[in-house]
């Protein structure tokens, strides 16, 4: 058991955890709070990577890219939800996946036309774009450090926004009890709104994050959405705490599973075979925990309180 | 026995469509039956997933992944037809069977664990399922893969259709589509239908009178995966490929979409659905339009999608919901 | 089968040209949109600047060129060569980057006399098993370079070999062709999901701790920008050097250059192959584009050049599909590469050269024939064609 190779493929997989914290964190605030099917998550995810390709290159600084990207994903999450999604709250979750649906398929064709359907790259500073000895011997990259030191700072501030302000006060009791909300008065249009613009700056950090590693071009959330999804109902759905763990999980199982399960397999069948089918049973793991989850327990690991 | 204005306009559609390989070879353009072919297998794959999404309010997002499995049936069949010799498996009532039988088998397992489950968490269950088929098959490596399986030779229906005949082709989706048709009429009207719809309204009655809306749901469940791997099957041969991306969760949001586009509530609503998200496709991306040197057409989506949230919001109940005498929905 | 055969071909001889004077319709089916969209930009760029040589006529023909984006799917291309053979009714459909999408589209074009030129994608199915008389490439078969890279690679005395590689049809077949020459070990390799996977820390982390003598890898298009990062990234380079097919090339180099300098690949071409057909090109590539071309473009461009020849030497009267198959077969025309010259599977038996990633005198990354590593080779799979 070679351990320096676990500890980096740990390290690569809290890395991926931390990027779909970011996304899940806002999507299972919307989910959890205003009972919205909000495919488009993926779109705003997105956007932020786009964003902070421009950003970058007009300000000739990733860091500069970065900071102006966050406010300009809230505005967006923000007119969204206004000029499209606030009707539907009342609505059915098939309407909401209709309305999202077309929201899905009007920014990849936005993005193509502004941007062109190629694709950007996000160039990194020279001091990201190198690599740290964390433990003698295992360079790792800097920017994936980087990554899981900003994932971690975003859930420290989220923990305190939820559990130590007012604002914090009213998104916990809108996830345990919506229409208690409603019943006492508070401004609950106002307050899904800023849930929803906060779930957006989330998915544009995650974006503008995963930008420089993988590739920003049209239709990139696709993949990671479902992933997210998967992390949302292990955590429980309107658990940011249950989001947070959800995701380190799944991102470790995705990528030490991605890592050591082609060895594993190789015991049991063919070299070639054990190294095509290892990416797909892989990606399959995280499916039967989500099923055993739902099945056993399915509130989620760290459901909201007052949710049975 | 007068029909009603609705009933006429369902009936005006369906000779229209019966017509359909007519008026292609008319105007020369045989390309159209096959974009029509595909029209009415998806809207059959609609028709029975409404089962459970209109009648049932089972939201299920595993549709897209049965009807791979049968698309992955005929595939399977005909690859080993030709690598191996085995001609049987090409034989299209035997892959038919094939079908139906695992399908079945899929859907009792998958039902039964799944509908333990409701709203938000049932959504999550299916698409979860659903994935796993997806990753099966990209996991097999013999059968392409990721890159998909090319069907060399469709099914053989032993001389009674000839489903490399484009027309064939056609008339047997068109007849199959009044089969479905008629099939959920016949269901929603019967006893069963109306357990799974009291159901969805309330279930403790159900309860109350007797009957356990469990096993009417699981049933309604496999009801529906079986049509589905019907419509993988005509997949299958219509494009001559099948691959794990017809079993991606997005396809089955797809239909999701055109049963709600085209109004959940009535029978023919998913096939107006399914004819009107094609149709606008074609109809949106040849605008002539040209602004600022940009051709409108090359960026439908951008209409069609914001198109779709106007109709959300404005056409409660569908296109279905437009015409005279709908039912409403809730 | 003989009967859907009498039928297309009375369609295809209904729906045909019989008077020189009909234009002649092209179909071009390459990845237009996602990252991959550059390469499928750079096919273009290489089929226009043909035809803008050959003064849009062909045999004294108008021609018409219809361009359709795969969207790296299978399936969008299926439908899009679906579209240009029904719809569109062209006479010749050529492109295909991706091995997959061409296995999707094949049947469609060649089962209906249509004829298929390959300008990239060469499966093995293809040169084999289900090779077909309307198929001709103007590219190569997906093992021939890897084999020449496992040949380069002994030389050089590499004894232990780690391989990352996408698992697609092209990939397999980039592995099993490097496999078939290289006489070291192969230490580890890794199959990474394709086009999904970006992502190649968790394979690089293996590749650290097997210790190799040396990375072989294919990654085209975009994942070879993202892998060449992640490796500088890893520091790797030190202790691990990088050989590879097709990762690298002129379309990458203005973005991945400095990570690539000295990068060691094989390649039937390269922008300083010395032949008077190249030099045309290469020139006038340049000129119209203000860019080196990569052998992509190179590809399309002797598409349309076979393409023209056949046209030439039937008199523009493509409707005898029979001479024009023969026409193209013959393949008469001065390739970038020299001659043509079709094996039984209408693959090119052509030479393989050992390429290197260099600056050239304007300061602009290039990549650049050392020596030649294999001559007149053909693909291992024609003995399986049965033409």
């Amino acid at each position: 058991m070679n351990w320096l190779l676990l500890l980096e493929q740990v390290l690569n997989g809290f890395q991926l955890g931390m990027l779909l914290f970011l996304l899940a964190a806002g999507l299972t605030l919307v989910f959890g709070i205003m009972d919205f099917v909000n495919l488009a998550h993926g779109s705003l995810y997105m956007m932020g990577a786009f964003f902070c390709a421009t950003f970058s290159e007009w300000t000739n600084s990733f860091l500069f890219g970065a900071l102006l990207t966050i406010p300009a994903t809230f505005i967006l999450g923000v007119v969204v939800e206004m000029v499209a999604l606030r009707r539907l709250y009342s609505r059915n979750h098939l309407d909401q996946v209709l309305a999202t649906f077309g929201l899905i398929l009007f920014f990849n064709e936005l993005v193509r036309l502004i941007w062109g359907p190629v694709g950007l790259d996000i160039a990194l500073p020279d001091f990201l774009n190198s690599s740290v000895e964390i433990i003698p011997g295992v360079p790792y990259p800097t920017y994936r450090l980087a990554i899981i030191v900003l994932g971690l700072a975003v859930a420290l501030l989220l923990y305190w926004i939820i559990s130590k302000t007012r604002l914090g006060m009213l998104i916990r009791a809108g996830a345990s009890n919506r229409e208690m909300m409603g019943a006492l008065g508070i401004n609950v249009q106002l307050l899904f709104t800023l849930v929803f613009g906060l779930g957006a700056t989330l998915a544009g950090i995650a974006g503008l994050m995963a930008g420089p590693i993988l590739s920003v071009e049209i239709g990139m959330g696709r993949s990671i959405i479902i992933l997210t999804f998967v992390v949302i109902v292990i955590g429980g759905i309107g658990s940011i705490k249950g989001a947070f763990i959800a995701a380190i999980l799944v991102g470790i199982i995705d990528t030490v599973g991605r890592s050591f399960l082609p060895d594993i397999l190789k015991l049991m069948v063919s070299s070639d075979a054990a190294s095509t089918a290892a990416p797909a049973i892989s990606s399959m793991l995280i499916y039967f925990m989500m099923a055993l989850v739902l099945a056993i327990r399915p509130q989620g690991l760290f459901p909201p309180k007052g949710v049975a | 026995m007068a029909l009603s204005t609705r009933s006429k306009i369902n009936i005006c559609l369906l000779v229209l469509l019966a017509l359909v390989p007519t008026i292609t070879t008319l105007v020369d353009d045989s390309f159209y039956t096959g974009v029509f072919s595909r029209v009415l297998i998806l809207a059959i794959a609609a028709i029975s997933l409404n089962l459970l999404i209109g009648f049932g309010g089972l939201v299920s997002f595993g549709q897209a992944a049965f009807m791979g499995v049968g698309a992955y049936v005929v595939g399977i069949g005909s690859f080993h037809m030709l690598e191996d010799g085995i001609d049987w498996m090409g034989n299209g009532y035997i892959q038919l069977a094939g079908s139906v039988i695992i399908s079945v088998v899929l859907c009792l397992i998958i039902g039964t664990i799944s509908l333990r489950t409701r709203g938000m968490y049932f959504i999550m269950i299916t698409i979860a399922f659903s994935q796993m088929l997806y990753f099966t098959a990209v996991g097999v490596d013999i059968y392409g893969g990721d890159d998909g399986l090319s069907i060399y030779e469709r099914s053989d229906m032993l001389g009674l259709i000839d489903l490399n005949d484009e027309d064939s082709f056609y008339y047997l989706c068109f007849i199959s589509l009044l089969f479905v048709l008629w099939f959920f009429h016949k269901i929603n009207h019967s006893r069963f239908g109306q357990v799974i719809s009291g159901s969805k309204s309330n279930e403790e009655r159900m309860l109350a009178i007797g009957f356990s809306p469990f096993k009417y749901r699981l049933a309604a469940f496999v009801i529906s995966g079986v049509f589905a791997g019907y419509s993988g099957f005509l997949m299958a041969n219509l494009n001559d490929f099948v691959s794990p991306d017809m079993m991606h969760w997005t396809r089955s949001c797809e239909l999701i979409v055109m049963i709600v586009l085209g109004g959940v509530a009535g029978l023919f609503g998913p096939l107006y659905g399914a004819l009107a998200f094609l149709l606008l496709e074609e109809l949106l991306s040849s605008i002539p339009l040209n602004i600022a040197g940009l051709r409108v057409g090359e960026y439908w989506q951008l209409i069609f999608g914001p198109l779709l949230i106007v109709l959300v919001l404005c056409a409660r109940n569908g296109i279905d919901g437009l015409l005279p005498g709908a039912k409403h929905d809730k | 089968m003989f009967k859907k055969l009498a039928l297309a071909s009375v369609i295809a001889l209904a729906t045909s040209s019989v008077f020189a004077g009909e234009p002649i319709k092209i179909g071009f089916v390459t990845t237009l949109s996602t990252g991959a969209g550059v390469i499928g930009q750079d096919m273009r760029d290489g089929a226009e600047l043909a035809l803008d040589q050959l003064d849009r006529k062909m045999g004294g023909s108008d021609v018409t060129i219809i361009y359709e984006d795969d969207g790296f799917k299978p399936e969008i291309g299926k439908q899009k060569t679906d579209k240009l053979v029904k719809k569109d009714k062209v006479d010749f459909v050529s492109g295909y980057i991706w091995s997959h999408v061409l296995m999707a589209s094949y049947k469609k074009v060649v089962d209906n006399d249509v004829f298929l030129i390959g300008s990239n994608a060469g499966p093995s199915t293809i040169a084999g098993k289900r090779c077909h008389e309307n198929f001709f490439s103007t590219s190569w078969q997906n093992d021939q370079n890897a084999m020449a890279m496992g040949e380069v690679l002994n030389q050089r005395g590499i004894k232990r070999l780690y391989i990352m590689a996408p698992n697609y049809a092209a990939g397999k077949n980039m592995v099993a062709g490097v496999k078939r020459t290289f006489k070291g070990e192969v230490v580890g390799q890794d199959m990474t999901k394709f086009p999904a996977q970006l992502d190649f820390s968790a394979e690089l982390a293996k590749v650290r701790a097997a210790k190799p003598d040396a990375l072989w890898v294919f990654y085209p298009g975009k994942h070879g920008v993202q892998f060449l990062k992640q490796y500088s990234q890893s520091k790797l380079a030190k202790d691990v050097p990088l050989y590879n097919i097709f990762t690298i090339d002129n379309l990458s180099l203005p973005r991945v250059g400095e990570w690539a300098e000295g990068s060691l690949m094989t390649q039937f071409w390269a922008p300083n192959l010395d032949t008077p057909a190249n030099k045309r090109f290469v020139d006038g590539f340049k000129e119209k584009y203000d860019r080196y071309p990569s052998f992509y473009a190179a590809q399309s461009y002797d598409s349309m050049m076979l393409i023209d020849s056949a046209v030439r030497k039937v008199d523009g009267d493509i409707s005898d599909k029979d001479a024009v198959r023969a026409a193209l077969t013959e393949a008469d025309f001065e390739s970038v590469r020299g001659k043509i010259n079709y094996g039984n599977n209408h693959f090119p038996i052509q030479d393989f050269y050992l390429t290197k990633v260099i600056k050239d005198s304007d300061g602009v990354y290039t990549t650049e024939i050392v020596n030649k590593v294999l001559s007149n080779h053909q693909d291992p799979y024609a003995s399986k064609c049965k033409i």
